[in-house]
């Protein structure tokens, strides 16, 4: 790579005008489109910040419900927390499961298919999610969560009464592990499929049975992966505003109860729902909430990114 | 799991303890538990499909594809949404497919070992887990400073959709450039050829399948988006195509509308939600197919 661009380089300077000309508009364009970029990302950060200001500094009784900036945002933080780690803590089983049957499993004759088929599921439309969740998943949930509310009441997620209608933070969370599932196997499948032959071969060698393979070489091998791609999954469900804005009922409150009729809302929801009709302190109210999305995604992506980048290095 | 006792060279004395009928039963029961999950995690697709496909066909029509909801009461189609979601993402497209693509030639011919590529690198990861509905308040604040509050307009949400897409047009671009040969950069300065031409003539050829491809899927992937544009394009009834005068709708918006504000008619909505959310569906399905039929005919020659 080096040797080829000294090469191009060295006969670009040894020749006339008209082609160092070109090489430089080129080569400062895609400088340019770079430099841009991160004029962007700083330009997102600064403008949310801007308009999040008058928020910041406005008097309680000013903002919206009279309540003070900190607040308002808190409640929407901690159900935007619940409903992402449900929706990780059921998603991270099974998209393993999903990478490993693709990877170690299925047929390979059929390996293209079922990729495409996990990839579909990132394909479709959050308000496709939504509309689903609201009219088929919430409808048929209601009875099994009357199950939980009877049989394991006492857990404080379970407590009830159970909703009627299926709007319940458990269904949100059930949608989302379904719009999560495949970044989180992608990134688990990427270095599953990567484990050193020597080791799955020697395993099998030594008698291993096929699981016990997998458990003793790639599961070991690709754990940093299922962390990496759980907390991408994490920064997407934390950020899902649609299916939530949709499925679920909403009211302020902060409650670990997954099953009933009044849910915290989720910041990404609230602003969805509220921005349209809201005008002066409230538009910055809700832009400064979504600042602190924005802050908490960025966290959570940030330490995915270093998982990733430092089982590269290794 | 780190544990040494985990590690295969140990394997041989590990297993002493249990049977080896007990552990072919655990490798069967470890098997159908996994096919089981990857079951269990196709089965939403399957029912969303099904629903979608049952639900949505009774709402298609001619009407719906042909008229807009203005001046209809409890009727009326999505042909405003279909012009907004053309124009609102066909902007989007126009603004970061070239940023793009630019910015992935800089990654992988430019580059070399600088700051800048090593920033670039790593804020691209970071702009690709940003919320939708956060690009959608960058927008706003953005436009909301320049023309005051309360303005809305279709550009406003393709600004919000093109920092979505510039960063998946980049890791796309940036794979399929990475894959170019050597050998034919290195043939073409043998010729004499300055680099700027290499790049224009040889390199980008050769990817352009590739390169397609990726733009496509990142088409498909906000072109059903909503958030962003239920702050930055609002909601609307007439057609309009003009991305800098007044609001604009996308068919994900009118399906959320329809189904958030249903009128007199209410199954009717719903029938228009549906309609509206078996064409995304047709249309990212369509996108991503072709891109992939496009990449097998014509990729890469990577020797």
């Amino acid at each position: 790579m080096d040797t080829t661009t000294n090469a191009g380089q060295l006969l670009a300077a040894a020749s006339g005008g008209e082609r160092r000309w070109g090489d430089r508009i080129f080569s400062n364009l895609s400088v340019a489109a770079g430099v841009t970029i991160l004029a962007l990302l700083a330009g997102v950060a600064l403008f949310l910040l801007i308009e999040a200001l008058p928020a910041v500094s406005a008097s309680a009784e000013r903002l919206p419900g009279g309540k003070t900036l900190v607040d308002y945002i808190a409640p929407l933080a901690f159900g935007t927390v619940l409903a992402a780690t449900v929706a990780v803590v059921l998603a991270v089983p099974l998209a393993v499961a999903v990478a490993l049957f693709i990877s170690h499993i299925a047929p390979p004759r059929i390996v293209l298919a079922l990729g495409f088929m996990v990839d579909l599921l990132a394909a479709i439309p959050s308000i496709v999610y939504g509309l689903w969740g609201i009219f088929v998943l919430g409808p048929a949930a209601v009875g099994p969560m009357e199950w939980l509310e009877a049989e394991l009441g006492f857990i404080p997620f379970f407590q009830g009464p159970a909703s009627a209608t299926g709007r319940t933070m458990l269904v949100a969370g059930l949608v989302l592990t379904v719009m999560i599932l495949p970044i989180v196997s992608a990134v688990a499948r990427e270095v599953f499929v990567q484990t050193p032959r020597k080791l799955q071969e020697g395993a099998l060698a030594l008698g291993a049975t096929r699981w016990e393979m997998i458990r003793m070489t790639v599961l070991p091998f690709g754990k940093s992966s299922i962390i990496s791609g759980a907390m991408l999954g994490l920064g997407r469900a934390l950020g899902e505003t649609m299916a939530v804005t949709i499925i679920l009922s909403v009211s302020g409150v902060v409650t670990f109860n997954l099953i009933s009729q009044s849910n915290p809302s989720t910041i990404a929801a609230n602003i969805a729902l509220d921005f349209p009709e809201s005008s002066g302190l409230a538009v910055n109210t809700l832009i400064a909430s979504g600042l602190v999305l924005f802050a908490i995604t960025l966290v959570t992506n940030l330490i995915a990114r270093a998982i990733i980048s430092r089982q590269n290095i290794q | 799991m780190a544990a040494p006792r985990d590690s295969p060279a140990t394997l041989l004395t590990a297993p002493a303890g249990s049977p080896v009928w007990r552990r072919k039963a655990l490798n069967r029961v470890m098997t159908a538990i996994i096919a089981g999950a990857f079951a269990l995690a196709m089965l939403p697709l399957l029912s969303l499909l099904f629903e979608v496909a049952k639900r949505g066909i009774p709402g298609l029509s001619i009407e719906f594809f042909t008229t807009s909801a203005r001046g209809a009461i409890g009727g009326g189609g999505a042909a405003h949404a279909i012009v907004g979601t053309l124009v609102i993402t066909g902007v989007a497209a126009a603004i970061s497919v070239p940023i793009g693509i630019m910015a992935a030639i800089y990654l992988t011919e430019y580059g070399g070992r600088s700051r800048l590529r090593r920033w670039l690198t790593f804020f691209v990861d970071v702009m690709t887990g940003i919320p939708s509905i956060v690009a959608g308040l960058f927008a706003f604040a953005l436009f909301a400073l320049i023309f005051g509050p309360g303005v809305r307009l279709g550009v406003m949400g393709s600004v919000a959709l093109a920092v979505l897409m510039v960063p998946i047009v980049i890791r796309s671009s940036e794979e399929v450039l990475k894959i170019v040969p050597n050998h034919l950069r290195e043939a073409s300065y043998a010729l004499g050829t300055p680099k700027w031409r290499t790049i224009a003539k040889v390199v980008l050829p050769t990817a352009f399948a590739g390169l397609v491809t990726g733009v496509m899927i990142a088409v498909a992937r906000i072109i059903g988006e909503t958030a962003p544009l239920l702050v930055t394009t609002g909601v609307v009834d007439s057609i309009n195509s003009n991305p800098f005068d007044g609001r604009m709708q996308n068919l994900a918006v009118y399906a959320y509308s329809e189904y958030r504000t249903p009128g007199v008619m209410k199954q009717a909505s719903y029938d228009r939600a549906w309609a509206a959310a078996l064409t995304l569906i047709a249309i990212v399905m369509i996108l991503n197919v072709v891109a992939r039929l496009i990449y097998r005919r014509y990729k890469t020659e990577t020797r």
